[in-house]
């Protein structure tokens, strides 16, 4: 029932309850990760026994490595970060290049393309991987049969990451930015041109300054999924395994609450880059 | 000034190449050829080493093998039954964002709803790992509670993994629900209980009607990413989980059988795209309009 009509106390309180627990259902997990990171125990279990920061900056001596002495944890980090940055990149400015080639452009085949634009979105992730994993090294073998060129790149590692999870959060840049370029008034560009400005002036200073929010908002969803995404990568990686990788592996072995740590650390790290793009004055998009 | 009329038209076809160019690209040497490479792959056999014919043999390992069908048709009832499930749950939230809640706090709400979902699902999945093993805070506190004498083990049941897809799935089905739903008038509402319609029915005739645009997208979005999900059941379902995708990956990197992967990633694609196909034929709506809307 809807707030304009009589609703029974009965309902009242059910929907209160069920909302409570859903919000509990939904913050149980994460709460749980943060709490045990500071817990003074070599795992992350019950009982609570005390306060610790051993697992941010415990080293050696202390007999636990926290987040802060953890090489392979700090250097998948930024292994993740360097993938994240490329694929934002390439992200946003193919993303761009599209979103004018389909609001703009006229030319055949427009509406298949826009239609195939969309695949990538409803393809499982694990797929992408492995297609583009057998593809990349069918083209590796052949470069090394026919001209016996050593193809590394195409072979498991970081820049078949980045292509993997590049095929599909491009599409959703694409989206992100043709459905700001879709409201875009015309006349502004008429008038700027009527006045005797050229059309790189037009875009410079009219038409990319109006996309801006779009740009930043698909750039930060962009980061955001690059740095979570785990099905395409794992399929794709090679011997410097990014964040989410390195975290599965200790997962499945029980690990120390240094995970806990770094748990916390991309909590903290999303949190501030939700409420940058808030403070602009957007909704958090979907995926 | 003829001239300058084709050299017009010659920057403006330059441009537009320009503009194909990248997408031409990457939907040709990301999607299309590695697609077709897939394909191919699947309906090879190899016969000795390095020598190959084409053969349905991978297909058909799948239907004389057990154990592949088993877990096909097994992860594909899990992710309707979790896809079922997380519009269950999703519903009554989205409903109070969108009718009950008002101005800032349906907004507020919205806001605190999509906050996990910036959390990446590896940091969500440890939380439940933490929460549900025997050793866990869940466990723990059921012996606490004198409910059960000693710690049960919480992990690795399919309702553990049917608890993590859908607290993964909740956000691509409250947001869409939430925008079909805030589009449906009130007065229409009011006068069905002016007419003495009662909850159920005005349920039934009115709001499902109207948001099925949006249960739809929720519902295709959610099935396809729980049947393509890997993290949360081979996580918290452990060697049970018998997951479909984690079939795919034994095959293609630890068996290196890459013949055999490619066809049971072809069967997994075909599953996802009938039902993405049946959703829409169903509700009778455009591929196109679903994505936006999710």
């Amino acid at each position: 029932m809807i707030a304009t009509l009589p609703r029974p106390a009965w309902l009242r309180a059910a929907t209160t309850l069920y909302v409570a627990a859903f919000l509990i259902f939904l913050f149980l997990p994460l709460v749980t990760v943060a709490v045990f990171a500071f817990n003074n125990a070599p795992y992350p279990a019950p009982p609570w026994r005390g306060f610790t920061l051993d697992w941010f900056l415990g080293n050696e001596t202390s007999g636990r490595v926290g987040l802060f002495r953890d090489a392979e944890l700090l250097g998948s980090i930024w292994t993740s970060t360097i993938v994240a940055v490329w694929v934002t990149a390439l992200s946003v400015v193919v993303g761009t290049a599209n979103a004018f080639l389909m609001e703009r452009a006229q030319f055949p085949g427009k509406s298949a393309l826009s239609l195939l634009m969309l695949t990538p979105l409803v393809i499982p992730g694990v797929i992408l991987g492995i297609s583009i994993l057998a593809f990349a090294s069918r083209v590796a073998d052949l470069c090394g049969d026919l001209f016996g060129i050593e193809a590394d790149f195409l072979r498991p590692g970081l820049p078949l990451v980045v292509a993997g999870q590049f095929s599909y959060i491009v599409a959703i840049s694409t989206l992100t930015i043709s459905a700001r370029l879709k409201r875009f008034d015309h006349t502004l560009e008429d008038a700027a041109l009527n006045l005797g400005a050229s059309h790189a002036a037009v875009l410079r200073t009219i038409t990319l300054p109006y996309l801006r929010p779009a740009l930043i908002g698909s750039a930060a969803i962009a980061f955001l999924m690059s740095f979570e995404n785990f099905n395409t990568t794992l399929m794709l990686v090679g011997s410097d395994p990014p964040l989410t990788i390195m975290m599965y592996g200790r997962m499945r072995e029980g690990a120390t609450p240094v995970l806990n740590a770094v748990s916390l650390f991309l909590m903290v790290a999303s949190a501030l880059i939700a409420l940058v793009l808030i403070r602009r004055g957007r909704r958090p998009e979907s995926g | 000034m003829p001239d300058a009329a084709v050299s017009a038209a010659t920057t403006r076809r330059l441009l537009l190449a320009l503009l194909l160019a990248p997408a031409l690209l990457w939907l040709l040497l990301l999607i299309i050829l590695p697609h077709l490479d897939l394909a191919l792959l699947s309906f090879r056999e190899r016969v000795a080493p390095r020598q190959y014919v084409t053969s349905l043999a991978q297909y058909r390992t799948f239907f004389s093998e057990p154990l592949y069908w088993h877990v096909f048709v097994r992860t594909a009832l899990l992710a309707a039954l979790a896809t079922a499930l997380t519009l269950l749950v999703a519903f009554p939230i989205a409903w109070t964002i969108a009718k009950l809640a008002r101005g800032r706090m349906s907004a507020l709400l919205l806001l605190v709803c999509l906050i996990p979902f910036w959390v990446s699902e590896t940091v969500r999945t440890l939380g439940w790992m933490i929460l549900l093993r025997e050793s866990g805070v869940l466990p723990a506190l059921l012996v606490h509670l004198r409910l059960t004498a000693q710690p049960v083990e919480l992990l690795y049941h399919d309702a553990t993994i049917l608890v993590g897809l859908v607290y993964t799935s909740l956000l691509f089905m409250v947001v869409p629900l939430v925008g079909s739903l805030e589009s449906l008038d009130n007065s229409l509402i009011e006068a069905a209980y002016d007419l003495g319609a009662k909850g159920w029915s005005i349920l039934r005739e009115i709001v499902i009607p109207h948001a099925a645009p949006g249960i739809t997208a929720g519902c295709i979005v959610v099935f396809m990413l729980t049947l393509g999900n890997y993290l949360t059941p081979t996580l918290l379902g452990g060697k049970n989980s018998l997951w479909f995708t984690e079939q795919i990956y034994t095959q293609f990197i630890t068996r290196f059988n890459w013949e055999q992967g490619a066809a049971l990633g072809f069967l997994l694609l075909a599953l996802s795209t009938v039902m993405v196909w049946l959703g829409l034929k169903v509700s009778g709506q455009r591929f196109a309009d679903v994505m936006r809307r999710a």
